[in-house]
């Protein structure tokens, strides 16, 4: 009799909601590699001065665009070989991850910040505001994203700060709507009406009770928003709009390194390359969490 | 349904009106007095630089200056080029065509590969082909296209070459622009093998620019097809004993294509985005090389004229999607 009492009183507590979280995202291996492969380059970044093989500035004048490793004429002193000043590639693209990473997540936190704020205003205050708020994102969206970039950088100079500043405005639209909508549909809710009539203040309304059950889709936008801030820069890099030389930005190496297509396409190759695979797995990953955190949002 | 339109109209009108001022005050905004920079000169007299303040209506209170600024956009007048000095309206026309048969030619691109992708990947959904499409549409989608574009001058001009590198036409062929478009012109000059020749000049740049969207195609289709493909009619078709390829094609692509629609509209962003990247590198005499040179000749006038003109075509573009979307869709209607 005993046991039968025991089954009976011991229902199964309810798995902690990370738990949920981290076994639907394990279960998307293209998204575990894309962490897997993330973390990798940000430690490369963060331990760069030993990881590195060079300094990024150092130039090797008697090794000027020599070809990686394994071709001929190449060395593994200089792993994926040197640019036109002989600076060693593989050392320039280990510093430059900090930028990009830098870059990314300094875009991100602002718009963060600045999106929650107009959003949160635009939903609860409402009214004029809302409208101001909605007109002006609309404003900024009217203008082609990289069109728009490079304007506010032709107003404020080319610069990596800069390049933040103009990027952040560029994405903020899409970070203040994400909130709004999600601060709009969480507000119609009853536990929002439920501790309005229990008195609970604006303040703690908005950022205690309503924030929290906003968090899904803020996070997906803020990871997918690293890689859209990392491909905007380098874009801007490669217009000679963006970090100046000879900052190792991955774009701004592009830049320098047109003119050697022909002769040392290894020069051109390997910073593209570095972009492409920090953003798909930035990408990668940012998929994932949609897909594990948004039911109703999975694609397959 | 007029009322739908009317309403998509009334929230444009205001956008393109602060267009105009955002534009005017980033021109006031720019490093450098706009006197020094249009005459090129330092340490000019009081008097002359008052003079050069009048002619240019600087001494004007600044909502005057908005006012006259405004008018003279409704008179066509967007200001004369500080380098050609010739009217910036004139150098956006002339050059709007060669951007505008680039993003044609890479919207035919993206449509032909995207949308079959997309279908296959539904049909085959969580199998290899699916996994490997979505695979490259999300390189697509996360490609520094700039590199892409590079990556694709290598291999095909350079070490096959089987592409030009650069410019819209072979040297060889010269004939007065008709149209503006250079496949409509070559095949209207009539001179053998210029079709041809602006074709394969198109390859290349029109690839590099609809990476992107036939990335965005690819994905939307295939999300779109597999909603449709649980649909109750689908599987009435599918139980009738209809053919299975008039069930996809018939029955599931149609409705599935309505979001795609909308999706393949709103690329004029990326397309437009894009084209400065893609021009530049391909030395492509469009509008996106054009505001890129303004910028670093310091040509205020055309900068300020030719992105408030690229804006209000983007507005425009979205505007028409919105509105056709309203059209074939009741749901986004009367949603609002």
């Amino acid at each position: 009799m005993a046991a039968d009492v025991t089954v009976i009183s011991a229902p199964q507590a309810p798995p902690h909601p990370l738990a949920v979280f981290w076994h639907d995202l394990a279960r998307n291996r293209g998204a575990l590699l894309g962490l897997a492969v993330v973390v990798l380059i940000a430690l490369l970044a963060i331990f760069a001065d030993v990881v590195a093989p060079h300094a990024p500035a150092e130039q090797f004048r008697a090794h000027v665009l020599q070809p990686p490793a394994w071709v001929e004429g190449g060395s593994w002193a200089f792993p994926l070989g040197t640019d036109e000043v002989g600076r060693d590639i593989l050392s320039r693209l280990i510093y430059g991850a900090r930028y990009s990473l830098f870059i990314g997540i300094s875009v991100v936190a602002v718009a963060l910040v600045l999106g929650i704020s107009l959003g949160f205003a635009a939903a609860f205050v409402g009214g004029l505001v809302d409208v101001m708020i909605e007109r002006l994102m609309d404003l900024i969206m009217s203008v082609p994203s990289l069109v728009l970039a490079i304007v506010i950088v032709a107003i404020i100079g080319p610069s990596l700060t800069n390049t933040i500043i103009a990027v952040t405005i560029v994405y903020l639209p899409r970070y203040v709507r994400i909130v709004r909508a999600a601060a709009l549909s969480e507000k119609a809710k009853d536990y929002v009406t439920a501790a309005k009539t229990v008195g609970v203040g604006r303040w703690r309304l908005m950022f205690v009770t309503v924030l929290p059950n906003c968090v899904a889709p803020i996070i997906v936008q803020a990871t997918l928003g690293v890689s859209d801030a990392i491909l905007e820069a380098a874009a801007l890099g490669f217009l000679g709009l963006g970090a100046q030389p000879p900052t190792p930005e991955w774009g701004t190496m592009l830049a320098a390194a047109r003119e050697f297509l022909q002769r040392a396409p290894w020069v051109v190759t390997w910073p593209g390359l570095a972009i492409l695979v920090t953003v798909v797995s930035i990408n990668l990953f940012g998929d994932g969490l949609r897909d594990a955190l948004d039911p109703r949002l999975k694609r397959s | 349904m007029l009322t739908y339109i009317g309403r998509r109209l009334a929230l444009t009108i205001p956008t393109i009106f602060a267009l105009m001022f955002l534009t005017f005050l980033a021109v006031r905004l720019v490093p450098g007095d706009p006197v020094e920079v249009r005459t090129g000169e330092r340490g000019i007299s009081p008097e002359r630089l008052a003079q050069f303040r009048h002619e240019l209506g600087l001494d004007q209170p600044v909502w005057k200056q908005f006012a006259d600024y405004v008018s003279g956009l409704a008179q066509g007048d967007f200001g004369i080029s500080l380098v050609t000095k010739e009217p910036v309206l004139k150098e956006f026309l002339t050059l709007f065509p060669a951007t505008l048969e680039l993003a044609f030619f890479a919207t035919v691109f993206a449509v032909t590969f995207g949308i079959p992708f997309g279908v296959v990947a539904a049909l085959r959904r969580g199998g290899i082909l699916d996994h490997g499409l979505m695979g490259v549409a999300l390189f697509g989608y996360s490609m520094p296209i700039f590199w892409w574009g590079l990556l694709l001058i290598l291999f095909f001009s350079v070490q096959l070459d089987l592409t030009p590198v650069s410019g819209r036409i072979d040297l060889l062929y010269y004939f007065e622009p008709v149209t503006g478009f250079m496949t409509i012109d070559a095949l209207i000059s009539g001179q053998e093998g210029a079709f041809a020749s602006a074709l394969s000049h198109l390859v290349l740049p029109a690839v590099v620019l609809g990476t992107i969207p036939l990335a965005a195609i690819a994905r939307m289709t295939r999300s779109s097809m597999l909603e449709v493909l649980e649909e109750d009619y689908v599987r009435t078709a599918r139980a009738k004993g209809l053919p299975p390829l008039r069930v996809i094609g018939l029955h599931a692509l149609r409705n599935a294509m309505i979001p795609v629609v909308t999706v393949i509209g709103l690329q004029g962003g990326t397309l437009l985005a894009g084209a400065v990247l893609t021009e530049t590198i391909f030395a492509w005499p469009g509008v996106g090389k054009w505001l890129i040179e303004s910028i670093f000749r310091r040509d205020y006038p055309a900068l300020q004229g030719g992105v408030l003109l690229i804006s209000s075509i983007l507005v425009l573009v979205n505007l028409g999607v919105d509105i056709v979307n309203g059209v074939i869709n009741p749901r986004v209607r009367h949603g609002r």
